[in-house]
């Protein structure tokens, strides 16, 4: 069959395209309740309120609560998990046999549903018979709260998150320092150039590209995590890690007022975007300056 | 086997002339065993079931129904007796079964996309304030009311007064359960009443005996938390950010200090949760759970309340009655067989308990392209045979209808398994009803309300909490334009 040849790049798009129409529907179809009055049990109220919706969220404590424990959570996670996965890479970066074994068995925790993570900490951290706790008894620490104190939520959030999420930040960065060019290496090992030296002005800038790669990854994951703070503390105690995705689900679900979740998920959409704007800007920032150095 | 001499013990066993103990002895020397025999007595039932009144069961022979169903005992109790209701009405059932923590999400989305896909469904009566007002769910009145489509002998009346009543809701946030105006829009099939499960064997070495107030309830918890035992705690009670925990204890309590959530002045409701007499309460409770109850009690679900009592982690609990009950009959759990209930008044100055029900329940969709079918199915797992079998032979404890309480073989049966649990039930039956304000946000307000105990239980002050409380409720009714 003989495609014509102006439409054959728009053929090859095709799926693409498919693909981004399929995305939109449900985004437009989101922004269009978030103007509405609509909820499920109270349907003789449906109707269009315009921006009302937004206004009352943007006007009540509780939704300020929200984007400030979402990102606070967001910023804890994907910074913690960077650290720890790029130290964890660069102890894994000589290929040995010892380094490979171990390189496989620390993905492990990314196999695990981060819902059935949080259950199994869950467990680990129960007060009457959780082994983490036993732990923290011989070293004289008892009664620590976890999930069920407002000061303790979001360090056991963060530990749980890293716990699942480390791993795919190693792998990134790990692939990244494997993939790394010899020679200025090489170069800095003829020259005498001081270990410190040569992980900050060689190693990191090189790798840049790859941690801003994981942490944009990491960052979108984080500000939309649900899995694991539902298990756990379902957005408690009190409203200490209310975040985003519980909140819009039990506006859904539980209350169901589609309106309010809708509009709700629209400024996730917002934050989420400006963020990742930044990231990207950095990223070609990074780009053109490497094309420099070249 | 003598066939008709087997079919004639069995018609004496059903009309109440032998015992259940006798049934079996004569069975067994006819060699027929256990197993055999269930199922004998079984279709004995339905046969009686079939014959004894002017009904056509088979009227809708050949349809097929399909049920949305929670992973429950009560459905257990139910799949063990289904081949008798398709032998006996031809209509063919199917199901899917959901485990509880996505059940109700499964409704409703089901319900709100209008699907015909399943024609009756379980549900808790909570749900209905929102499915009735939304026009998801049937008014069973058009069913039960009419005799072309009700079995004579459903007897609607046998169900206890306080269950139909909490069963049906005029729609109008404020209006009385079961008062004028009323839809029907689910039937209760079994319920649970909040009462106190002890442990026997701790209480006797503390030498005390179950608590008679909320206040003696929090020094006998506070006793046990502080001092050492084979137990962790004192007093279990649910304390995870749902509406669950305030329902139970919280409410049952809430209620028989005299409280009341809402002040309703003609239909504009206005939240109650921060007068002067609800503070104080809030601060007698909040201080037994700060200071005697789990230490990650904000994690807690009805699930690690049972967990706990039945693995002697707890002194005692104030939950649902069938938690005890289950647990105790349970020979896995550590204090299996240790379980004293009581009816419990929390205010002194009460003469009663006052629990506070949840009742789970029957309901029909809205949608379902064969209701009549439904409704037979209906009337047969709620109608009193099914009861009887469910209560007798199965686990759905606790039953509904006041036939299967004044039935021997079920008196027997639980005070041969949980001794003290039908005086507990007697005693608390009487204030037993749905003490909320039905409204249509009653899953945000108690959510909020959990959010808000969460918060004093650790630390926040309380009277300042409740009064923002109250204020968030206001302005959530005021959305919707009830208040």
């Amino acid at each position: 069959m003989k495609i014509n040849k102006k439409l054959f790049p728009y053929v090859l798009t095709l799926p693409a395209l498919l693909v981004c129409v399929g995305i939109l529907i449900p985004f437009f179809t989101a922004v269009y309740y978030s103007l509405q009055r609509y909820n499920l049990k109270m349907p003789h109220m449906k109707g269009f309120i315009w921006f009302d919706n937004y206004v009352r969220i943007f006007t009540d404590a509780s939704f300020w609560n929200t984007i400030q424990v979402s990102l606070t959570y967001t910023f804890f996670t994907v910074i913690l998990e960077l650290l720890l996965g790029l130290g964890i890479a660069l102890l894994l970066a000589k290929r040995t046999w010892y380094n490979n074994i171990l390189g496989v068995l620390l993905i492990l925790p990314l196999m695990i549903a981060p819902a059935v993570a949080s259950l199994m900490w869950k467990l680990m951290v129960n007060p009457n018979f959780g082994v983490v706790n036993y732990f923290l008894s011989l070293i004289g620490i008892y009664d620590f709260k976890w999930a069920s104190d407002p000061s303790t939520v979001m360090f056991t959030l963060v530990m749980v998150d890293m716990w699942v999420f480390t791993p795919f930040i190693m792998i990134l960065l790990l692939a990244g320092l494997r993939a790394l060019p010899k020679q200025p290496f090489e170069a800095a090992e003829l020259d005498g150039v001081p270990g410190y030296y040569k992980f900050f002005r060689i190693t990191l800038p090189m790798l840049f590209p790859y941690i801003l790669t994981a942490s944009l990854f990491r960052m979108l994951e984080s500000i939309q995590q649900f899995d694991i703070i539902y298990a756990l503390s379902q957005g408690g105690p009190g409203e200490s890690s209310m975040v985003f995705q519980v909140s819009a689900y039990l506006t859904t679900f539980q209350y169901t007022n589609i309106g309010k979740a809708a509009a709700m998920m629209v400024v996730l959409w917002a934050i989420a975007y400006f963020l990742c704007h930044v990231f990207v800007k950095q990223w070609h920032k990074l780009r053109e300056k490497t094309k420099g150095i070249a | 086997m003598s066939h008709s001499k087997m079919k004639s013990y069995i018609n004496s066993y059903l009309t109440g002339q032998m015992s259940r103990r006798e049934l079996l002895v004569r069975a067994g020397r006819m060699g027929i065993g256990f197993a055999a025999l269930t199922q004998l007595v079984g279709a004995g039932v339905t046969t009686a079931m079939a014959g004894s009144h002017d009904f056509d069961w088979k009227k809708h022979s050949g349809t097929t129904i399909k049920l949305l169903m929670n992973k429950h005992p009560y459905m257990d109790s139910m799949l063990a007796e289904l081949d008798n209701f398709t032998n006996m009405t031809g209509i063919n059932v199917e199901y899917d079964i959901f485990a509880e923590d996505v059940y109700f999400d499964k409704v409703t989305a089901f319900l709100s996309s209008g699907s015909s896909e399943y024609d009756a469904f379980m549900t808790g009566v909570y749900m209905t304030w929102t499915y009735g007002p939304a026009g998801w769910c049937v008014d069973l009145n058009e069913f039960i009311n009419d005799p072309n489509k009700t079995n004579p002998g459903y007897n609607w009346n046998d169900v206890v007064g306080n269950l139909r009543d909490a069963a049906a809701w005029s729609g109008v946030a404020g209006d009385p359960l079961g008062g004028p105006g009323s839809k029907q829009w689910c039937m209760p099939w079994g319920f649970e009443l909040n009462s106190v499960t002890y442990n026997q064997r701790y209480f006797q070495q503390a030498g005390m005996k179950p608590p008679t107030s909320l206040p003696e309830m929090t020094d006998q918890a506070k006793w046990f938390s502080n001092n050492s035992g084979e137990w962790s705690y004192g007093i279990g009670t649910r304390g995870s950010r749902s509406w669950a925990t305030i329902h139970p204890g919280f409410m049952s309590a809430f209620a028989n200090y005299g409280l009341s959530d809402f002040e309703n002045n003609g239909g504009m409701l206005k939240a109650n949760m921060n007068s002067a007499a609800s503070k104080d309460f809030h601060k007698q409770w909040v201080d037994m759970i700060a200071n005697a109850g789990p230490s990650n009690w904000s994690n807690y679900t009805w699930y690690e309340v049972g967990n706990d009592i039945g693995a002697g982690a707890s002194a005692m609990i104030f939950d649902a009655d069938i938690l005890g009950y289950f647990f105790n009959g349970n020979p896995d759990n550590r204090e299996a067989g240790n379980f004293g209930f009581h009816g419990f008044t929390p205010n002194p100055s009460a003469s009663a308990p006052t629990p506070n029900v949840w009742i789970w329940s029957l309901a029909m969709s809205q949608f379902s392209k064969n209701k009549d079918a439904a409704w037979y199915w209906m009337q047969w797992a709620n109608g009193p045979e099914n009861a009887m079998a469910g209560g007798v032979k199965h686990n759905q404890v606790n039953p509904v209808r006041e036939s299967v309480w004044a039935a021997s073989d079920f008196d027997a049966k639980v005070r041969g398994s949980s001794p003290g649990y039908m005086e507990q039930y007697n005693s608390s039956i009487g204030g037993s009803k749905i003490h909320f304000t039905a409204q249509p946000l009653f899953f945000e307000t108690t959510t909020e309300w959990a959010a808000a105990l969460q918060e004093m239980q650790t630390g926040a002050n309380v009277d300042e909490t409740l009064d923002k409380l109250a204020g968030k409720i206001d302005r959530m009714l005021k959305d919707v334009g009830l208040a």
